[in-house]
């Protein structure tokens, strides 16, 4: 069909008002967040009911159109870079929260709601939804879910697959597929939601999620930790653990960092630490206030040179308005920002830090180190000027030397940002042939025609 | 029409600007006409994008890229909230003086910013007329005052419930005035603007009436021009030029301590965008600089520099407070106007997303009514919902947009400027 043709029964299908062609509007839906170069779609298209969403799905494979679904285009990896000539679907049409239960504390969702939107609609009915991505404020939770996100919770309270009950997707004919269920127990026929998380848009559309949620904890404990080395510091964090004790939130930021950060906000946080340790604690009032002493003994016995515990809400913000300030104090340095996503350990972590200072050095690169120390998760952050040919040459191979250290200390491509088109390459190296070879197995027979969202993850066909 | 790859050469200038961009999309979060549309064209990222590949010779249709752009209020928000600190404003204005320079201006404008504002004792005898005669000839009056000021839209089309122009402006009631320092030792300038002077002269009046009750000396030159946001908003940088030109001379030379606003847009393009965007003499951008140093919004001289008591008057209501964009997000005013109603003896109320924009933006609320009203109606709930006999703000444009989505509710409530209620306290 011809592609005027393809337009016209789009248009038909879901509403002339839904269906964008223009220069323009496709030209806004060609990047995401990743520093990746854009590819402009066909057209773009934003169902808001769930049926339309169904029709959109086989409307482009009976065409052989391809299809990349895009929540808010806040990922990292190039998930929602479109393929030439094909279709973007958004989602943020989709975006009622359907149900929310509190007696049995499940909630129902259309993929296109916003993360922080749906976790203040949670938490004013007296419960939690604990991932929390940086991107929050924006981020779909089907995009969460597409991409496994993560977040500051992570160490305790776990990732979005922790709280993924069940997906209801849209296979390529566009036949509703559902999983799971609003028990928590299931163990009806295959794991299929969990096949679609960190699917990355590559196996079905999600048209609705089923989330877990959990009571808040009663009471919380903040403390800002201060080392003279980042060994030292890392140390702790392995410490911790090892005494039993498991942090809502365990954040690490590096000497560079931390004076980044005191230079944008002017905090009066230590220009002159090594490192820094936040750490909250969380739970019942009196295991907090006892894990919270312990912490701080921890601290001290491995180095801190200063803990500063907070006394009210307003310290307690100070603390993670630091963390949080991170990202954009190092993204004004420099025109351009590769956040990247290494994962080790957690007792790798002095070793992976040594790795990101020796790289730094070699290639002549403006690295600054923070992230989930407690989960081992974390975030070397390039910063660059992407016109500058030669520095971006070296600033790939740092890409490239970062994975490398991280895979060979039995780390992870990914902790939470996804694979994309950003890592697919690397993919082999982590896995196998074989993990490869399977997963196209399955994709052709669930997706004969390769329209959903081909290239990512697991790159092309070889 | 200059040919394509030239206008790509000239966006070529905001490379350096635009490279800040990280494409993270955090300004979704915040941008109130992404929050009506859900489409990236719409949101900064998108519309920087557009930009960046029009500077580059990706993209083929600069008009398409103009549509875009003029969807947006400048309301700064994104800016203000951007993690990786990029001058959107400074790029959209000069993005929509290329645009201009482009494709032109529109003859309407032509006519209105080059014929009438340029001109400002034509533009007053114009708008006098057109108070005495907006019942006969409300038509033309919206023409012409449709998309001449900022938020000049009064009498305009449509299912609007406008504010009609001042029987008497501001300028027939106080022509001009220069009085010396009394018991503050402060002397002050006081820029009216022309929604106040033409529209609320109530508000300039009320802020002599509290700059006598201080003892404060004002130097109020006759024959003040707009402040220019209008013709800079659509690109027309020359009629800029020479209104900033013609405020500077009228000030330049006056001796004062303080130049003071009561409209929010007016305080923020004096600060930001006089000295930043003037284009003509360095002596003028000099002086304007200097002016620069000088301005500020009336509420938080009364706050920050009078350091104002609580008068012992009641105000006798409960108010709400709304952040005017041009004060919030360009100059991080917020404290102060809250203050000052603190301290009129009202009983102040917050109101739910009180630091949104209003929906208004000048010449958009002309070119996109529907958007600017779903944005207008969204604050007109929020006002509501905080159960207050008063709205009050900072901004008289904003006065505008939420006196038309009030009433259209029939919400029965009334729209003061922060300083009407500090007058009345007195
Ligand atoms: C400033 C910043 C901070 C960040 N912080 C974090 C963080 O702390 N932790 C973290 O994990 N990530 C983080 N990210 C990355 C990103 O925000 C997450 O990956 C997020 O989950 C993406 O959500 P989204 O709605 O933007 O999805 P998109 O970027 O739009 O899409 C992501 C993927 O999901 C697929 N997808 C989206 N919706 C559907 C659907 N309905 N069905 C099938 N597939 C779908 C897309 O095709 C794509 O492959 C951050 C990003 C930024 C810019
Ligand atoms: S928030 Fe700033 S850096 Fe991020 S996409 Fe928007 S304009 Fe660009
Ligand atoms: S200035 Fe306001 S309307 Fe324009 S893009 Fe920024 S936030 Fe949106
Ligand atoms: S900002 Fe003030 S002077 Fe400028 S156009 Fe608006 S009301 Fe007139």
């Amino acid at each position: 069909m011809s592609k005027d043709a393809i337009i016209k029964e789009f248009e038909a299908a879901i509403g002339a008002e839904n269906v964008m062609t223009d220069e323009t509007d496709r030209h806004a839906y060609s990047y995401d967040a990743a520093v990746l170069d854009s590819v402009v779609p066909a057209l773009v298209v934003r169902p808001t009911t769930s049926e339309a969403l169904g029709k959109c799905v086989k409307l482009c494979n009976d065409n052989g159109v391809p299809l990349t679904v895009r929540g808010a285009g806040t990922n990292l990896s190039g998930g929602t870079i479109p393929h030439p000539g094909g279709c973007v679907v958004l989602t943020n049409g989709l975006n009622r929260i359907l149900e929310i239960n509190e007696e049995d504390m499940y909630a129902v969702v259309e993929p296109g709601v916003v993360t922080a939107k749906f976790a203040a609609e949670v938490a004013s009915r007296g419960l939690f939804y604990p991932p929390d991505p940086g991107s929050q404020t924006v981020s779909t939770l089907g995009g969460n879910v597409a991409e496994n996100a993560g977040g500051l919770r992570g160490l305790k309270y776990g990732v979005t697959k922790d709280y993924v009950m069940g997906v209801d997707f849209w296979d390529v004919n566009g036949e509703l597929v559902k999983s799971g269920s609003r028990t928590v127990k299931c163990v009806t026929g295959y794991n299929l939601a969990g096949l679609m998380v960190a699917s990355e848009g590559t196996l079905g559309v999600f048209d609705k999620i089923i989330l877990k949620l959990i009571p808040p904890a009663q009471a919380a404990k903040s403390m800002m930790a201060i080392f003279p080395s980042m060994k030292a510091a890392s140390e702790t964090v392995a410490a911790i653990i090892a005494n039993k004790i498991v942090p809502a939130t365990l954040e690490m930021m590096d000497n560079f960092t931390i004076n980044t950060v005191e230079n944008f906000r002017g905090a009066g946080l230590p220009t002159d630490a090594a490192a820094l340790l936040l750490i909250e604690v969380d739970g019942h009032p009196a295991q907090v206030e006892d894990e919270a002493v312990l912490v701080e003994k921890i601290c001290k016995e491995n180095g801190a040179t200063e803990i500063k515990v907070a006394k009210d809400a307003a310290e307690r913000d100070a603390v993670w308005q630091a963390r949080r300030d991170a990202l954009p104090a190092l993204a004004k340095l420099k025109p351009t920002c590769v956040l990247e996503d290494a994962t080790v350990p957690r007792s790798k972590i002095p070793a992976m830090i040594a790795a990101l200072e020796e790289i730094s050095k070699k290639l002549d690169l403006t690295i600054g180190t923070f992230g989930h120390a407690g989960d081992g998760n974390l975030h070397p952050t390039i910063l660059t000027d992407k016109r500058d040919k030669a520095e971006w040459e070296r600033v790939e191979k740092g890409i490239d030397m970062i994975f490398d250290r991280a895979l060979a200390l039995g780390g992870t491509l990914s902790g939470e940002h996804g694979i994309g088109l950003a890592k697919s390459k690397y993919m082999e190296i982590e896995t196998s042939r074989a993990t490869l070879e399977y997963a196209h197995r399955m994709k052709s027979v669930l997706d004969p025609k390769g329209i959903l969202n081909p290239g990512k993850i697991i790159g092309f066909k070889k | 029409m200059a040919d394509i790859n030239r206008l790509a050469q000239m966006f070529m200038e905001l490379d350096d600007l635009l490279v800040g961009c990280m494409r993270c999309g955090m300004c979704q979060a915040v941008c109130p006409v992404f929050a009506q549309s859900g489409r990236e064209g719409d949101v900064t990222r998108g519309k920087l994008a557009l930009l960046d590949k029009l500077a580059h010779e990706m993209l083929e249709d600069p008009q398409g890229v103009k549509e875009k752009l003029d969807r947006c209020l400048l309301c700064g928000t994104c800016q203000a909230n951007c993690p990786s600190g990029v001058s959107v404003m400074d790029i959209f204005l000069k993005a929509r003086a290329i645009m201009t320079g482009y494709f032109g201006l529109s003859p309407v404008k032509q006519a209105i910013f080059r014929g009438m504002l340029k001109n400002p004792k034509l533009f007053n005898t114009l708008v006098g007329m057109g108070s005495k005669f907006q019942g006969l000839f409300t038509k033309k009056v919206d023409d012409m005052l449709g998309s001449s000021c900022a938020r000049f839209n009064a009498p305009v089309i449509g299912d609007r419930h406008f504010n009609s122009l001042a029987k008497k402006p501001l300028h027939k009631i106080v022509p001009e005035m220069d009085t010396p320092a009394g018991k503050s030792g402060i002397r002050v300038a006081l820029y009216v603007g022309c929604v106040v002077d033409k529209i609320f002269p109530q508000v300039g009046e009320a802020i002599l009436k509290v700059l006598k009750h201080h003892g404060v000396g004002v130097y109020m030159p006759a024959g003040q021009a707009c402040c220019g946001i209008p013709a800079l908003s659509s690109g027309d940088t020359s009629t800029f030029d020479s209104l900033v030109n013609m405020n500077v001379k009228l000030f330049k030379d006056a001796e004062f301590d303080y130049l003071v606003t009561g409209c929010a847009s007016c305080t923020s393009t004096i600060k930001e965008l006089w000295p930043h965007m003037y284009q003509g003499d360095s002596v003028t951008r000099y002086e304007a600089a200097k002016l620069q140093k000088k301005t500020m919004d009336i509420s938080q001289f009364l706050v920050d520099i009078l350091q104002v008591q609580p008068t012992g008057g009641n105000c006798g209501r409960s108010v709400t407070y709304h952040d005017p964009c041009h004060l919030k997000n360009s100059l991080g005013i917020t404290a102060q106007p809250r203050e000052l109603i603190r301290t009129a003896g009202c009983d102040y109320k917050e109101m739910a997303e009180a630091g949104t924009c209003c929906g208004c933006g000048g010449s958009f609320n002309i070119a996109h009514y529907d958007i600017s009203k779903q944005i207008g109606s969204r604050k007109a709930d929020n006002i509501l919902a905080a159960k207050v006999q008063t709205a009050a703000t900072s901004c008289p444009a904003c006065m505008l947009q939420i006196t038309d989505m009030l009433s259209q509710k029939g919400a029965g409530m009334d729209v003061k400027h922060v300083i009407e209620l500090y007058a009345d306290s007195l």
